[in-house]
């Protein structure tokens, strides 16, 4: 097997007093759909602020594709390949869709300034070539029609898959999903279910989920990683994590002796 | 190569160059305000992009007004008589002047916004007011600048053409860079600084830039102004100017360019109108003293402002506008 794509090596973070994650290790291959869950205030949006290099680990080691991403900020490790969506979802309100979209394919613009100030032909030809690749991200994700519109008028559903499809435009080898299906109906969880499956295929990226809704991890993850009071409890497919006794016990808490 | 907002910059800066030979016909005071009024607009649109395109409060703008006006006038007087006769004529002499002014400027932008662009929001605010004091008080005594009695003697180049060819130049990058997917950097800083990192934006980068344009732009009006009033003083930069910049911004719309144009032109001719206002002798009293204080109608403007359209006069952030902007 190859090297893996994502490794946290007895990752811990302290907040003052508070052991927020503990000891955590896990790994993410290439391509792979690895499902992250737990209790509430387990850990799981920090693991994902500590990879995307919003917080610092305390102690432990991070590596993305063989270099480490500790102590880098949050815009260099996007441009290394790791994209994020929110748990309470982060659009540019002020944006249009298309431009939400538009602002991610900022980092790989070969032209900068001066270019958009001189507005010469490789300028021309480099925004006519953003504006296909967003298109055509909203063209997959079925968000043509909302091109102009603004991104706060969309429906929740929609807002969810716009940040999916924002993310996406940074061209990650790893996609970073918090709690995607929150505030959804059936009916829209089984669409981002097909949706994530997709995506995975389609973009060749691996994806990690933090999700709360068990049919949608069970459902899509390949392996899965429990973590409880910032400790990882369990790992493994999601037939063993739904037998695992630690895990129920975590959820459901202890039967009494 | 013939980008239709190039196109329209060089027919504005032709127009004006045109504009320019009838402008001696206007009378000095009405010029004295069509000037203010050009001079104004590349203060507000240049601060505009760090206050309304970037969401930062910079509120010690006429500092780097300041810096531009010194470092020009200091360039013209040093070089512009010697030079005037030789190679160099003295229209060139001052040209140069205005961009080493607004080179300067960008420059003390750079020093000032590096460290003081971590913070946010009114702590922001606190620091470029500090910013602005403080150059106000190193000019007051700086002796080869002529300390408090103020800095003379430089030659009337600020001319029509001038004044509004800078206009057009900065309103023409200011809406170049932000309708850029470059640019859509600033305005993603604006909206959501952490969503903005994630999405592999120096969001460091974005709020520096904003600010060392802003304070070049800024610089080169500074020029502009001590070559029309040919005389300067570390009052004219003071606390009071900047608010007036940020007043225009603010009324014109945070992140409109042309609101904001519109903005400064009302805001230049409002006090000289008010003036006016208040020797009408049959206007009650005390109305004729509201008048003479443009500070207190200012206030209650911004306070209507604030209460009615908190977006600006002509503010419109929908994304449709926006999108539209490349």
């Amino acid at each position: 097997m190859n090297a893996p794509l994502l490794k946290l090596d007895n990752v811990t973070v302290q907040f003052g007093g508070l052991k927020a994650v503990g000891d955590l290790s896990f790994t993410i291959g290439e391509g792979e759909l690895i499902g992250l869950i737990g209790p509430n205030g387990a850990g799981k949006t920090t693991v994902f602020n500590l990879i995307t290099g919003v917080y610092e680990p305390t102690a432990g080691a991070i590596t993305f594709a063989n270099k480490s991403v500790v102590g880098h900020r949050p815009y260099k490790i996007t441009a290394r390949g790791i994209a994020r969506t929110f748990q309470n979802i982060r659009l540019f309100p002020s944006l249009s869709v298309f431009d939400n979209v538009r602002t991610a394919c900022n980092m790989h613009l070969r032209h900068g300034i001066s270019h958009a100030l001189a507005r010469g032909p490789k300028f021309s030809a480099e925004e006519r070539e953003i504006e296909a690749t967003v298109m055509e991200l909203l063209e997959i994700f079925s968000l043509t029609a909302e091109r102009d519109a603004a991104c706060k008028s969309l429906p929740y559903g929609d807002q969810r898959r716009l940040e999916i499809v924002r993310a996406l435009a940074t061209r990650p080898k790893l996609l970073l999903l918090d709690e995607p299906a929150a505030g959804m109906n059936p009916t829209e969880k089984a669409e981002l279910m097909k949706l994530i499956r997709f995506t995975q295929e389609k973009f060749g990226c691996a994806v990690l989920l933090v999700e709360h809704d068990m049919k949608v991890v069970m459902g899509i993850c390949q392996r899965i990683n429990v973590l409880d009071y910032g400790r990882k409890i369990a790992e493994g497919t999601p037939t063993e994590i739904r037998n695992d006794p630690k895990v129920i016990a975590a959820y459901l808490g202890k039967e009494e002796e | 190569m013939f980008e239709r907002s190039k196109i329209l910059l060089v027919a504005t800066l032709l127009t004006f160059a045109g504009l320019s030979h009838f402008a001696g016909g206007i009378s000095p005071y009405y010029f004295d305000i069509l000037i203010g009024i050009g001079i104004n607009i590349i203060l507000a649109v240049g601060l505009n992009l760090v206050n309304g395109y970037t969401g930062q409060f910079s509120l010690g703008h006429a500092g780097f007004m300041a810096v531009g006006a010194y470092a020009s006038s200091w360039l013209t007087l040093k070089y512009g008589y010697s030079m005037g006769s030789g190679t160099l004529n003295t229209t060139t002499v001052f040209v140069l002047a205005l961009l080493g002014g607004g080179l300067g400027a960008a420059l003390a932008g750079l020093i000032v916004g590096v460290p003081s662009l971590r913070l946010k929001g009114d702590y922001l605010a606190i620091v470029t007011l500090g910013v602005n004091e403080i150059s106000k008080g190193v000019l007051q005594k700086a002796e080869p600048l002529g300390a408090q009695r103020g800095l003379g003697g430089m030659e009337q180049h600020t001319n029509f053409f001038w004044t509004f060819a800078f206009a057009a130049i900065t309103i023409y990058v200011v809406l170049n860079l932000v309708g850029s997917t470059y640019g859509r950097g600033f305005l993603a800083v604006r909206d959501d600084e952490i969503a903005a990192e994630a999405m592999g934006i120096n969001t460091t980068k974005y709020k520096v830039l904003a600010f060392v344009l802003a304070a070049f732009f800024a610089g080169i009006a500074g020029g502009l102004y001590a070559h029309f009033k040919q005389f300067i003083h570390p009052e004219g930069f003071n606390f009071l100017r900047s608010v007036d910049i940020v007043v225009m911004v603010i009324l014109g719309g945070m992140g409109n360019t042309a609101g904001v144009v519109v903005a400064a032109t009302l805001l230049t001719i409002l006090p000289e109108f008010l003036r006016a206002v208040s020797r009408y002798e049959w206007l009650p009293e005390w109305l004729r003293h509201v008048a003479e204080n443009r500070m207190i109608l200012y206030s209650l403007l911004l306070i209507v402002l604030m209460l009615t359209r908190p977006q600006g006069l002509f503010g419109n952030f929908t994304g449709k506008r926006n999108s539209k902007l490349q």
